[in-house]
């Protein structure tokens, strides 16, 4: 079989599963692993905003957990002001908060990608290992203000009393925000896959092999990677605003490089650059927490040794693996 | 003719090492004029210099009326320079059709149009560039540089380490490009092939112009002292 096609049907199939598995355990009557699986989605969706920018840009941002965590609190702090009828401001005309997920996704995307830019517009003049260190900075920078910040919870964080609203949807049925989760996943898979194969993609990939022979053909390989990290963070913010609504909690620990770092062990333990290497990354990355830190605290130690064998014997990742080598360069 | 191309007393730097002296050259639209000199006299660099690509500190360069000289080199190429740098520089880890599609711009050329003239890239469209033939991954920088519909062609050496069969294809390619009225600077070793496509010729010497004028006026004289190893 050819390997693409290996790789579709592994896809499919790694998708089938993720969405059957919280039913069987419905059926089972163990809903703690809807909440799981809804976990994996999530992650998997921040994932799937880095792999845009790692993996076809090629641009190792160690702060997207600024993104993941501006999400979550677009989410924390509009839900809290509606719960507590306050109004958000007074001053100019009355905003109010709200608990409508449409409109706080809108929120969460919008902020993270405004963020992004500004991120972007200083770190993008910069490659290599002063990307990453800039990314890191500007991540910790938004870390210790949101700690700093005692209106929104601080160093405590924020709750969310009740799961926020989806118009004809009961979303605290656990398994129904499964599936409000499981269908922006795809949906966000669907856009990198679209990305991927189109012109916009094409240039991405040329950029992060050079710049020069770009600029000759006419385009500016800086507005390419700032379209394409701002979009990748807009993805990486939509998961940050699912994950507060699912452990109806925001807390500066989403924003802190630890964060950071666990996205990118998603998208590396999974295979870099593949449509659904972050689903994997993010589901094996779960399945060792909650096997492994049942047993000891130091369950991460398994982990690094997964992710180093990944990174010394399967670069692919483990879809790399299974469904061979794809693109080099 | 109206004068497409303008390059006048550039002189360009590689940090303290002079590299041009005061270069001209002009190109009329719809002429081939072969840009000549032994190696280093800076043939390369005066094409990096309209590019953009390296910046001159001094004279101007004025594309289709357009002051080149402050602009960073996406600008240039979109005024509507199309170069295929020296050294066949595809990129690799793209497709065929990817390099092709990623370059284009609206115009004439189109992929068609492309696959017309260079048949063997539509039978390579799903194959990485970097597993291309030398020679086929210089047509496919040809056509790349096609794809953004340019007013001005740039050919730094193209026919360099190729096969003699394929030389001849490009070669045909070039002639072809001409009867359509395509504006082309070229760079290139072979006389014999470069100087009956040729309306006008520009030899450098050490970084400065020292001849130009049309390829039957280049006598043996000339060609000895400038062009002979």
């Amino acid at each position: 079989m050819d390997k693409f096609d290996r790789e579709k049907a592994l896809n499919v199939l790694i998708a089938l599963s993720l969405l059957i598995i919280p039913f069987i355990a419905i059926e089972m009557d163990e809903p703690f692993y809807v909440t799981l699986a809804t976990r994996v989605v999530v992650f998997a969706i921040a994932g799937v905003g880095l792999n845009l920018a790692l993996g076809l840009g090629g641009l190792i941002s160690f702060g997207h957990a600024a993104f993941f965590g501006i999400g979550g609190y677009a989410a924390g702090i509009l839900a809290s002001h509606a719960l507590n009828y306050e109004p958000l401001m007074t001053s100019l005309f009355e905003l109010n908060g709200t608990t409508e997920m449409l409109i706080i996704w809108g929120v969460a995307v919008v902020a993270s990608g405004l963020a992004a830019l500004i991120i972007g517009l200083f770190s993008l003049r910069t490659s290599g290992v002063y990307f990453i260190m800039i990314t890191l900075a500007f991540g910790q920078m938004i870390y210790y203000f949101a700690i700093s910040w005692p209106a929104y919870g601080g160093e405590d964080g924020l709750s969310i009393y009740v799961r926020n609203k989806f118009p004809g949807v009961n979303t605290l049925d656990p398994i129904n925000f499964f599936l409000i989760c499981f269908t922006l996943l795809m949906l966000s898979i669907l856009l990198i896959s679209v990305l991927k194969n189109s012109r916009f993609g094409a240039a991405l990939q040329a950029a992060r092999q050079n710049d020069e022979r770009l600029s000759t053909v006419g385009i500016h390989p800086f507005k390419i990677r700032l379209t394409t990290f701002v979009v990748s963070a807009m993805i990486t913010g939509l998961a940050g605003a699912l994950y507060a609504d699912l452990n109806r909690f925001v807390s500066p620990s989403m924003l802190s490089w630890h964060t950071s770092g666990e996205i990118m062990v998603f998208v590396i333990l999974g295979g870099v650059g593949r449509l659904f290497g972050p689903v994997v990354g993010a589901a094996l990355f779960i399945l060792f927490e909650s096997i492994f830190g049942g047993l000891t605290e130091h369950w991460m130690l398994f982990l690094g040794l997964v992710l180093l064998a990944v990174v010394l014997f399967a670069r692919g990742g483990l879809i790399g693996v299974i469904a061979g080598k794809t693109r080099h360069g | 003719m109206k004068d497409l191309l303008i390059v006048s007393a550039i002189e360009t730097f590689y940090g303290p090492s002079q590299a041009l002296f005061g270069v001209d050259l002009t190109v009329r639209e719809g002429e081939v004029v072969a840009l000549m000199g032994r190696n280093g006299m800076g043939k390369t660099t005066t094409i990096a210099s309209i590019c953009g690509l390296e910046k001159f500190s001094a004279g101007t360069v004025t594309f289709n009326g357009a002051d080149v000289g402050p602009l960073p080199s996406h600008k240039i190429a979109r005024l509507g320079i199309g170069l295929v740098p020296e050294g066949r520089r595809c990129f690799p880890n793209l497709t065929v059709y990817e390099n092709l599609v990623a370059a284009a711009r609206p115009g004439a050329w189109t992929l068609d149009r492309v696959h017309k003239l260079f048949p063997r890239l539509k039978e390579r469209y799903n194959q990485y560039a970097s597993t291309l033939s030398g020679g086929e991954q210089q047509m496919l920088a040809i056509g790349r540089a096609l794809m953004t519909n340019p007013i001005l062609l740039i050919l730094d050496e193209a026919t360099e380490g190729l096969a003699p069969v394929i030389r001849k294809e490009i070669w045909q390619a070039v002639r072809d490009l001409k009867a359509s009225g395509q504006s082309i600077l070229i760079v290139d070793k072979t006389l014999s092939e470069l100087l009956p496509v040729a309306d006008q010729c520009v030899i450098l010497e050490k970084g400065t112009t020292v001849w130009s004028g049309a390829p039957a006026d280049l006598n043996r004289d000339i060609e000895n002292r400038y062009l002979g190893v």
